[in-house]
């Protein structure tokens, strides 16, 4: 995928970007924002604000219906369906539902992007234990994901997004269902990923969370940015 | 440059070794993967296999009951009716000659009055005929090929051949039943390419509708994939070596029934051809027939899967 220049100091940007989805309400309207690479941020909103959607957006998953989105120095709109697997391993996305195989291990669903990107045995064996090491999880991988607390699950799908070291990692709610020591456990895991140069964007309605952090914050009503707190 | 050269090409070979494991590694996962429901999968297996295996033993039949008409010895034969009031001498003359033709086998010559008498016997008219002032009949012979197998068209060239004598009124060539067996034998031909066309389609769809089936069992799977970035081919893939796998394994039981019917058929029909004073066998299917069936079931399963694979895979997209 060709690299495109003039917004190499951009990870995500936003261009006056709408949403809207036929017969509901939600979606975005006239967003527009953007976030440095290295650079961490939580998106915040009552539920139906359009964090999702601003998300999916980002991630592919969905496609905008005006404006102009640019993650990691690509213009989305340009991303045809073929172009789009390469595109999406450079985004690295957590969901509050895990998203993980029931039927695989904890070491095959953390080793699926490098399988799917085509990489050697070695090297795969190789990064998921240092993903699973990084979140604590490495005497589990033999395990099946049911077997696991929610906390355990949720960090299985973190490794997951991270263990081909992409650019960008988005994560929807990744707290949403855990207590706050688990939930600052999780933020601890994502500032160390900040630390090392990922760029990311957190969807959460914990305010309680975001409070305690010094973080960027981006926020959401009714599908208009109406916030962009810096710390 | 030279070594920029050989790293790029061990780079290559180091890529292909890749690509080949991964096929591997799918080639064997995909098996493993019907094992784990083997009675809903050997079910479409069998559907698959019967499926072939009728149009292959059609095949076989028309085939040995081919080889059957091939080696109808004595079955071909050919009539001449010489030319009224031909002396003796004349026919002697005839006769020498046609003994020397190298195609004429057996020769039976009838004279007219060899000839009534026959036909008294057989018609059942002896009384109309004995009101008959002269002998109507002519003398006629009766000829067989040397050679029993001889084609139809190179016989009735011989025919062809005998009336041009001057002596000769008329000849027949006797090959009615011979033709009528062989077009039986054509149109039992084309029946089976038919079926094997319509019964292909059948297996084409059982396949494609397996896959479907699975395709929809792991849509939740195929959504994270490509949520990881997993390309259309990756997951295209297993579901193609699975349509593979079913259509081989279908031949393979599709040959192991036709091997059994076979074995079953065996003893009548010697039975019947030991009736008939031939050691006529049922001949098995040579290995061009038993590669053709494998082949044509792994294509099968291969297209059935990336027809269903084709129409599915797109509209699974993760949200």
């Amino acid at each position: 995928m060709r690299e495109q220049t003039g917004t190499a100091h951009e990870m995500i940007r936003f261009e006056n970007v709408s949403k809207s989805y036929p017969g509901s309400q939600g979606g975005l309207h006239e967003v527009s924002f953007h976030l440095e690479p290295g650079e961490m941020a939580f998106l915040t909103g009552h539920s139906g604000a359009g964090k999702s959607t601003l998300l999916k957006l980002v991630g592919l998953l969905e496609r905008p219906n005006r404006g102009q989105i640019r993650v990691n120095g690509h213009n989305l709109g340009r991303i045809g369906r073929r172009q789009l697997p390469l595109f999406r391993r450079q985004v690295g996305m957590i969901f509050q539902d895990h998203r993980l195989l029931a039927d695989r291990t904890v070491f095959d669903n953390v080793a699926l992007p490098l399988v799917v990107a085509g990489q050697s045995r070695a090297e795969i064996r190789r990064r998921v234990q240092a993903a699973l090491d990084k979140v604590g999880l490495l005497k589990k991988a033999k395990a099946l994901p049911v077997t696991l607390s929610g906390g355990e699950q949720q960090r299985v799908g973190i490794a997951r997004a991270v263990v081909s070291r992409p650019p960008v990692v988005l994560a929807d709610e990744p707290t949403g269902n855990l207590d706050p020591e688990l939930s600052l456990e999780i933020m601890e895991l994502f500032r160390q990923f900040n630390q090392v140069g990922v760029t990311l964007l957190i969807a959460t309605h914990d305010l309680g969370l975001v409070e305690r952090l010094p973080t960027r914050t981006l926020t959401l009503r009714e599908g208009r940015l109406v916030g962009d707190r810096r710390p | 440059m030279n070594r920029r050269r050989r790293a790029a090409r061990l780079q290559d070979r180091f890529q292909l070794r890749a690509w080949l494991m991964r096929h591997l590694q799918v080639f064997f996962s995909s098996l493993g993967r019907l094992w784990q429901r083997p009675l809903g999968n050997f079910m479409s297996v069998l559907v698959i296999a019967i499926a072939m295996a009728l149009p292959a033993g059609l095949h076989l039949v028309v085939d040995n009951l081919e080889r059957l008409s091939d080696h109808w010895e004595g079955a071909a034969g050919a009539t001449l009716f010489l030319q009224q009031g031909l002396d003796d001498a004349k026919v002697e003359t005839l006769l020498q000659r046609l003994r020397r033709e190298p195609q004429v086998g057996e020769l039976k010559h009838l004279t007219p009055g060899q000839a009534l008498a026959e036909f008294r016997r057989h018609s059942g008219m002896a009384d109309a005929i004995s009101l008959l002032e002269e002998n109507p009949l002519p003398h006629v012979v009766l000829i067989r090929p040397a050679d029993p197998g001889i084609p139809a068209e190179r016989f009735r060239a011989l025919v062809e051949r005998l009336r041009d004598h001057p002596e000769v009124e008329r000849a027949i060539a006797d090959l009615q039943w011979v033709e009528r067996f062989q077009g039986m034998v054509h149109l039992l031909q084309r029946g089976t390419t038919i079926l094997a066309a319509l019964l292909s389609l059948a297996v084409l769809l059982v396949i494609g509708n397996t896959i479907r089936l699975e395709i929809q069992n792991r849509r939740q799977e195929i959504e994270i994939v490509k949520l990881v970035g997993g390309s259309h081919a990756f997951i295209r893939r297993p579901f193609l070596y699975e349509g593979f796998w079913y259509g081989l394994l279908g031949a393979a039981l599709a040959l192991l029934l036709l091997s059994l019917s076979l074995f079953l058929l065996h003893g009548p029909v010697s039975r019947l051809a030991r009736l008939y004073g031939s050691d006529f066998t049922l001949e098995s299917p040579g290995p061009a027939v038993v590669l053709a069936i494998f082949l044509t079931g792994s294509l099968l399963g291969i297209l059935g899967a990336w027809i269903a694979v084709h129409q599915q895979l797109q509209e699974i997209e993760p949200t």
